[in-house]
């Protein structure tokens, strides 16, 4: 080999090893949306989702990192069997990094014990049992906008102390709606107040009139509706016809979505006390966020599901960024909780040992037809429960991850 | 006050009141599934979709022309009908004379076609609709609160099951229409013409659906799904009564509206599948249903 020919065969060598170099520093994110895409709670997770973690991905500008991202997203249609294969087929075949919004609580302990085992990363924003952080909390798991605990404590208590001693359930039968009526049951007991009687319905049904009747018949002064999306609508849409309010019981809508009093009317809706962790017309980067998010979504208002997925997908791919590596799963979730939080939307927070994102939770009314001024413009602010006391005390969990 | 199975008396009658309520929805229903297949020989899979329609246009006639329940009771099953209408001459005509799986296909796909078509557009969660004013508030019984408007449902219901029972079993159109069933060729040599009238009824079938929508529309949440969370129970209540028959889909559709009533207060969370048991129990006894002929 000629010297000349030497130097042209390195100068190539070096171009390729240069290339190489780059594309290793470029490394690809693959998150997933997995939701229920179709069905009863699409409007308060599902395609809203999708946008959200879009939207997080824009703000985030990976290319200016080093990183690329990708998302892909699936309907699990509320079974915990579906939604287990999806996220095996995700992490084994799709190279799935991290899995975010998880609607429908069986569906999500499902998934986060698939995520422990192939130590991948999950973050739930959409299900709401507060076993996610407690008995069944996982190192590879974060749970997000809200939980059971929450909605049972805030609203529960505000009922209790305001003379809604005396209580009657309607309950869905799976993990969510029993984890919601046990949670805020030990809300009521706490606070001197009964239970009169329960009664658990199967998902997605039609006719609450017959359970409405017995919650009538229970004298009850608080009627409970530990249920979600087209379940609760239904009840309240039904309660008003069988005159439960006139004949002096009160409705607790225990998880109430802003798509579900868009679907109530607020003639229907009115009066109606409910928590959440977040909502679109309360701060300047909340209406941001609703502008951007509406013009994908028209006709609709985010929820604290996207605003959740917007924020988690946010802390995630700043923390694969600060590690450099999004390889192991649990090393991420570790660091997660040990970097503090901050986005447009839930401001500064953290998030605790056992999973558990920190932030303020608010409890509102709904507002009467004729205070509503624009469309969307729903709630009005009752009360603002503090961080430290929305969510449930750390040592009370009994989540296996907090030692001591 | 007595006890009926450890319940008082008055819980009881209130509870089988609501369930002869739920059940005059599934009669309805039954109804138009029955008709269908009893006159045409199709399976309509779409039914729980054109129900969904009537309840989706009775909200679009309020949204955006001002119309209220009592005009939509009349407007939205004619309009859902002339869909109906369409879709038999578009597809259902090609396949009579295939096997009636194709049909079921065919009108399944529909479904599901027209479900994803209402969600793209409205969203999952569902639209608002009132009880109209007139038919607001309710009377106690002494053993239970009635709304009116659920008295109204239940009469109504009644009322436009007997009448296209009649107008079927005991009207001269309705001898016709059973004996194009029975031989098409020949009623067509005495200047019938068959064809059209098998389009109509297919047409009024719809429009049926359309109208237990509409009358759905104030008390159940409209959402593109309505149709489908009640199309399976339909089913089974058509299949109970036997099917293609008028009076059998009419009674059992009462009956299971009771026994569902029933189970929601002793084991609530059967009563989404004790329907399907009763058909399991029922197909082993008598194959061709309650009311059905065994073929």
């Amino acid at each position: 080999m000629t010297n000349a020919a030497r130097v042209a065969f390195l100068a190539a060598a070096l171009i390729c090893a240069g290339t190489v170099a780059a594309r290793a520093q470029e490394r690809t994110v693959k998150i997933g949306v997995l939701s229920d895409m179709s069905s009863l709670f699409s409007e308060n997770s599902g395609p809203g989702s999708l946008v959200a973690a879009r939207l997080a991905v824009e703000d985030f500008n990976p290319a200016a990192k080093g990183l690329k991202v990708e998302i892909v997203s699936a309907d699990h249609q509320n079974k915990a069997d579906i939604g287990a294969n999806i996220a095996r087929q995700w992490f084994d075949v799709d190279h799935v990094d991290a899995i975010v919004d998880m609607a429908t609580s069986s569906v999500a302990l499902a998934v986060s014990e698939l995520a422990r085992e192939k130590n991948k990363v999950l973050l739930v924003s959409a299900a709401a049992t507060s076993d996610l952080t407690g008995q069944k909390c996982s190192p590879n798991t974060i749970h997000w906008s809200y939980d059971t605990w929450m909605l049972a404590h805030s609203t529960g208590k505000a009922m209790v102390t305001t003379g809604g001693d005396t209580w009657f359930f309607i309950t869905a039968d799976y993990a969510f709606g029993q984890a919601l009526e046990r949670d805020t049951t030990a809300v009521i007991l706490a606070n001197g107040g009964k239970v009169l009687g329960s009664v658990r319905h199967p998902i997605n049904v039609n006719d609450f009139s017959s359970f409405l009747l017995q919650a009538q018949a229970s004298k009850a002064k608080v009627v409970g509706l530990a249920n979600a999306g087209g379940d609760t609508v239904n009840a309240i849409k039904q309660s008003a016809e069988f005159g439960l309010s006139k004949g002096g019981q009160q409705l607790a809508g225990l998880l109430v979505f802003i798509a579900d009093v868009n679907a109530l009317g607020l003639e229907a809706a009115q009066g109606l006390v409910l928590t959440a962790s977040w909502y679109w017309d309360m701060t300047e980067g909340n209406r941001a966020f609703t502008k951007r998010w509406r013009a994908e979504r028209p006709g609709r208002f985010p929820t604290m599901v996207h605003a959740g997925v917007y924020a988690s997908v946010i802390h995630y791919l700043k923390t694969v960024a600060a590690l450099k590596s999004d390889a192991d799963g649990r090393t991420v979730i570790a660091k997660m909780k040990e970097m503090p939080t901050e986005d447009p939307l839930f401001g500064k927070g953290f998030i605790r040992a056992d999973g558990r994102k920190i932030h303020d939770a608010y409890l509102f009314e709904v507002k009467r037809p004729d205070e509503s001024r624009y469309p969307g413009d729903y709630y009005k602010l009752r009360a603002i429960v503090p961080a430290a006391e929305a969510f449930r005390p750390l040592k009370d969990g009994g989540c296996p991850l907090v030692t001591n | 006050m007595f006890e009926i199975f450890g319940l008082p008396s008055q819980a009881l009658f209130g509870q089988l009141l609501l369930g002869l309520i739920n059940g005059s929805f599934y009669a309805l229903l039954s109804l138009g599934l029955a008709v269908i297949f009893g006159m045409l020989n199709i399976i309509n899979f779409s039914h729980g979709a054109q129900y969904m329609m009537g309840a989706f246009t009775a909200y679009l006639l309020l949204q955006y022309a001002g119309i209220g329940y009592w005009e939509s009771l009349v407007i939205a099953p004619i309009v859902v009908g002339a869909t109906g209408i369409l879709i038999e001459q578009l597809f259902l005509q090609h396949l009579r004379q295939l096997d009636p799986l194709y049909g079921l296909l065919l009108t399944f796909g529909l479904a599901l076609i027209i479900e994803g078509l209402f969600r793209n557009t409205y969203g999952s969660s569902g639209q608002p609709y009132q009880v109209p004013a007139t038919l607001q508030g309710g009377r106690n019984l002494g053993f239970m609160f009635l709304p009116n408007y659920r008295a109204w449902v239940i009469v109504f219901s009644l009322t436009v099951c007997l009448a296209t029972w009649f107008a079927i079993e005991r009207t001269r159109l309705g001898s016709y229409l059973r004996a194009a069933t029975e031989n098409p060729v020949l009623v067509r040599a005495f200047g019938i013409n068959v064809p059209r009238m098998v389009t109509l009824t297919y047409g009024f079938g719809v429009g049926l659906a359309a109208l237990a929508g509409v009358m759905a529309a104030p008390i159940y949440n409209v959402s593109p799904q309505m149709g489908s969370d009640l199309i399976i129970v339909v089913f089974a209540v058509v299949v109970i009564g036997g099917m293609g028959s008028i009076m059998g889909a009419i009674v059992t559709g009462f009956a299971l509206g009771l026994v569902e009533g029933l189970t929601k207060v002793f084991f609530p969370e059967a009563s989404n599948t004790v329907i399907f048991v009763i058909m399991a129990i029922v197909l082993l006894i008598r194959p061709a249903g309650l009311f059905g002929r065994a073929v």
